[in-house]
């Protein structure tokens, strides 16, 4: 029995590490908003967002910034934001799910599997009137959720112990088929070339609050599930077997999992595009801090996610203005050589473990 | 408890692998399951477990089917620790346990409740890991990752554990630790554990109950005793045990030996060569090992040595560490104390009878020293005190050939009944009751065979060896007394 002191004091340290963690997303906010090829002041976007907040008629010199502001560059922040959190809460879980560090949407091959579903439906002119703008992300959803079912089934005829690298070289195989379906439909497409690109390249700029609209409902169901699944991922993470001698369905939750992980990946990618290696990086960067429970993982993965992806679009739209970078670059440059770094540790322990 | 009907399933190649099984396990049993690779054992308990589905048949738990079970109910009832498990994050001790109680969160929230806390302190406290709840777990050995797993399994308050070769790559004091921390939760927590073992020894040691598996059904289901068989064995196995029994323990224990030893070319023959006699002691250094049936100070009993030594000793040593003062004097003569039997005389060594005799089967090395102050006549025995004075009719008898423990046993008390005819004949007397004496008070004997050739079954007076060592220890023992006794004229004229 811990002392109560001692529980106290990790309460109030858990309290303390999500302020922080709180703070760190809001100012990356407030400096998306701020920086840009017009900088503008933290003062001006303090009195345009309380006249937003408030209805208040605004001075002139600050209501044209509030256009800046309001209309590009804060659904912009947000989306990132959105699809930042969303691709790491998804890559947490599936390493937790797949007890593989090395898992995430895009190394699985599912944003992918994603995108071509979102360019299909935009190559074919495929709207469901019913769905109107939710066409698109439905259509990413289904096709990630497919391609996930695919990579899985066929990594376990390889494996069916389902090492690490069976699964990673599976969603790499996968992964290089899907893109090279996107660019055979970019080749063959004319004018609906510069609107597709972006899948492939992965960005968010142009987006405005009807894509927020788009991400917002599957992020918000999405990641409910997932973050209410955190304890099975805790059995998960022991392997299949010893989750169902603790008492978790196993065939059902893992099904909810997947559901819920294809879900926030083909709303994420469906108004961003394929955005490499969030997933990857960031759990990886908070299981060091924190530690694994996915109690504490899933949410501080969501936030730190949010948090990276606003920073490197800001750097992307910065480095090399007033030229823009597409953001998959920049997360790709950072990412895949930690994929390595996690590639050679993991080795190292399988080899000392056998 | 576990009640398994007419159990069917689990393919391999399309065949079967379990076959029409039934068995029981009682509440509080430790059940142990053996049998060769392949015979279904991991099979059979991934289906006792749930995580494996069955073809036809039944498997029930407190008389229920294991399928009406739901998994976090199942989880109530059974918990399982597997052999192996690796791990790619590194949870911590503490966090791993918590996880047992995973089955008894209820509620939206599925909060931690008191009770929870106290179950995961307890099996912590049992298990020995409540020290280490920090640290996580790669860094802990593989022992203690072990147990930390066992925590978890326990944190279920499961009625049955499971295991599926639970010391597989433990070290021997783990294995030990492990298992007898299951014994005490079987007595304390009313648990009953049904195990796959490799070992078959440790099988043995720990289970009430045992069932050797061959290819998907049962060979033997019952008591170690009538399981551990080596006829059941070497069929079942396909290779040649032997039978032993446990030192301290009724416990049978089963021995393996390689099919291939290195045939020498020469056999070794124990003769008078390799005597060395001083006037402190009488030595004899064997090249090989040689099995050996013995009383005296130092590695008496059963064994295999390789020295044998005979120390004299004066009428006054009085040290009352005798065993530690024997050691030191090992040392000393550069003997290894784990290599040899050693004992102790007051007589004067060079009054010494040696004889050998050599038959077309075997041979004979028979050594003796006596010396008689305090013969006893031992049907007497109980009028003297008793008093630890330094043996005085030490008998060795060498054997170049191969003898069963019976003949060992056999050998021994011919060769006593030839040394009490010897002393008869040279009436000696116990000093006390002044009748005939059978021997002294201290008398060692040892028999040591170099268990090579043909085999000899028995060592009764009148078969071939009992014949040879009754005469040999009879002219063998005369003789020393005879030398002993001329001595002492000779002394005192």
């Amino acid at each position: 029995m811990q002392k109560p002191s001692i529980q106290i004091f990790l309460q109030t340290k858990s309290i303390i590490t999500y302020l922080i963690l709180i703070a760190l997303l809001l100012s990356a906010i407030i400096l998306g908003v701020s920086i840009g090829t017009v900088n503008i002041p933290l003062r001006d976007i303090l009195t345009i967002f309380k006249g937003f907040l408030f209805n208040v008629n605004l001075p002139e010199e600050i209501s044209m910034h509030e256009n800046i502001i309001m209309k590009i560059r804060l659904p912009r922040v947000i989306i990132a934001g959105l699809v930042g959190a969303s691709l790491s809460l998804v890559g947490a879980a599936f390493q937790g799910l797949l007890r593989n560090p090395l898992a995430d949407p895009f190394t699985l091959g599912i944003s992918s599997g994603a995108s071509v579903g979102a360019v299909m439906t935009i190559f074919f002119g495929i709207s469901i009137p019913f769905l109107n703008i939710y066409t698109l992300p439905l259509a990413s959803i289904l096709a990630s959720f497919i391609t996930l079912i695919i990579v899985l089934t066929f990594a376990r005829k390889i494996d069916k112990a389902m090492r690490v690298e069976t699964i990673i070289l599976t969603g790499i195989v996968f992964s290089s088929f899907l893109s090279a379906l996107i660019s055979l439909m970019i080749t063959l497409t004319g004018e609906e070339l510069r609107q597709i690109i972006g899948w492939l390249l992965g960005s968010v700029a142009m987006r405005g609050w009807e894509h927020v609209l788009i991400i917002l409902p599957f992020f918000i169901v999405g990641s409910l599930v997932l973050l209410f699944n955190a304890r099975e991922l805790n059995a998960f993470s022991f392997g299949e077997e010893q989750a169902k001698h603790i008492g978790v369905n196993v065939e059902r939750q893992k099904m909810i999992i997947l559901i819920a992980g294809s879900m926030l990946t083909g709303a994420a990618v469906s108004v961003s595009g394929v955005i490499g290696f969030v997933g990857l990086v960031i759990p990886h960067f908070i299981r060091l801090l924190f530690g694994p429970e996915h109690r504490s993982l899933l949410p501080k993965s969501m936030i730190i996610g949010a948090v990276f992806l606003i920073a490197a679009d800001l750097v992307s739209r910065i480095i090399i203005q007033p030229q823009e970078l597409p953001i998959g670059v920049i997360t790709s440059l950072i990412g895949a050589p930690i994929f390595a770094l996690i590639l050679i540790r993991q080795n190292i322990k399988g080899a000392r473990n056998s | 408890m576990i009640k398994i009907k007419n159990l069917t399933g689990g393919y391999h190649n399309h065949h079967p692998v379990i076959k029409n099984l039934s068995l029981h396990v009682k509440k509080q049993d430790f059940f142990g399951i053996i049998g060769p690779n392949g015979s279904g054992k991991s099979t059979l308990v991934k289906m006792m477990s749930g995580v494996l589905p069955f073809d036809s048949g039944e498997i029930y738990i407190h008389d229920y089917s294991i399928q009406k079970y739901s998994a976090k109910a199942l989880a109530k009832e059974i918990a399982v620790l597997s052999q192996h498990n690796t791990q790619h994050f590194a949870f911590t001790v503490q966090e791993t346990v918590e996880l047992g109680r995973y089955a008894f969160k209820e509620g939206f929230f599925r909060t931690e409740t008191q009770k929870d806390q106290e179950i995961v302190t307890r099996v912590m406290k049992s298990t020995g890991i409540d020290s280490f709840g920090h640290l996580t777990l790669d860094q802990l050995s593989g022992g203690e990752r072990q147990r930390v797993l066992l925590a978890q399994a326990l944190a279920q308050e499961p009625e049955i554990l499971i295991l599926d070769e639970p010391t597989n790559h433990l070290d021997l004091a783990y294995q030990k630790e492990l298992l007898d921390l299951l014994k005490n939760n079987i007595e304390s927590e009313e648990l009953t554990v049904v195990a796959i073992f490799h070992d078959l020894n440790i099988a043995s040691l720990y289970c009430d109950q045992i069932m050797l598996l061959n290819d998907g059904e049962i060979v033997l289901n019952d008591a170690p005793e009538t399981v551990l068989r080596p006829k059941q064995i070497n069929q079942t196995y396909h290779t040649e045990v032997e039978r032993f029994a446990h030192t301290t323990l009724a416990k049978p224990q089963i021995m393996l030996k390689p099919s291939k030893d290195k045939q020498r070319k020469q056999k070794i023959q124990i003769n008078q060569t390799l005597l060395k006699i001083k006037e402190e002691h009488i030595i004899l250094k064997s090249p090989i090992p040689l099995r050996t049936m013995s009383s005296g100070v130092l590695n008496s009993g059963l064994g295999w040595y390789k020295h044998f030594i005979n120390r004299h000793v004066d009428n006054k040593y009085n040290i009352k560490d005798y065993k530690q003062d024997m050691c030191h004097y090992l040392k000393q003569s550069s003997l290894k104390e784990s290599e040899t039997v050693a004992m102790m005389t007051a007589a004067q060594l060079e009054n010494v009878g040696i004889s050998e005799i050599e038959t077309g089967d075997f041979s004979l090395l028979v050594v003796v020293t006596a010396g008689v102050n305090n013969a006893i006549d031992a049907s007497l025995g109980e009028k003297h005190e008793f008093k630890l004075i330094p043996g005085t009719i030490n008998t060795w008898i060498f054997v170049s050939g191969k003898l069963t423990e019976e003949a060992f046993l056999q050998s021994i008390v011919t060769a006593t009944e030839a040394k009490t005819i010897a002393l008869r004949e040279l009436n000696v007397l116990d000093q006390l009751t002044q009748t005939l004496a059978t021997g002294t008070s201290t008398d060692s004997i040892l028999v040591a065979a170099t268990q090579e050739g043909a085999q000899l079954e028995f060592g009764g007076p009148i078969t071939p060896l009992g014949s040879q060592i009754g005469k040999a220890v009879y002219q063998t023992t005369k003789q020393a007394l005879e030398n002993y006794y001329g001595n002492i004229k000779s002394n005192d004229s």
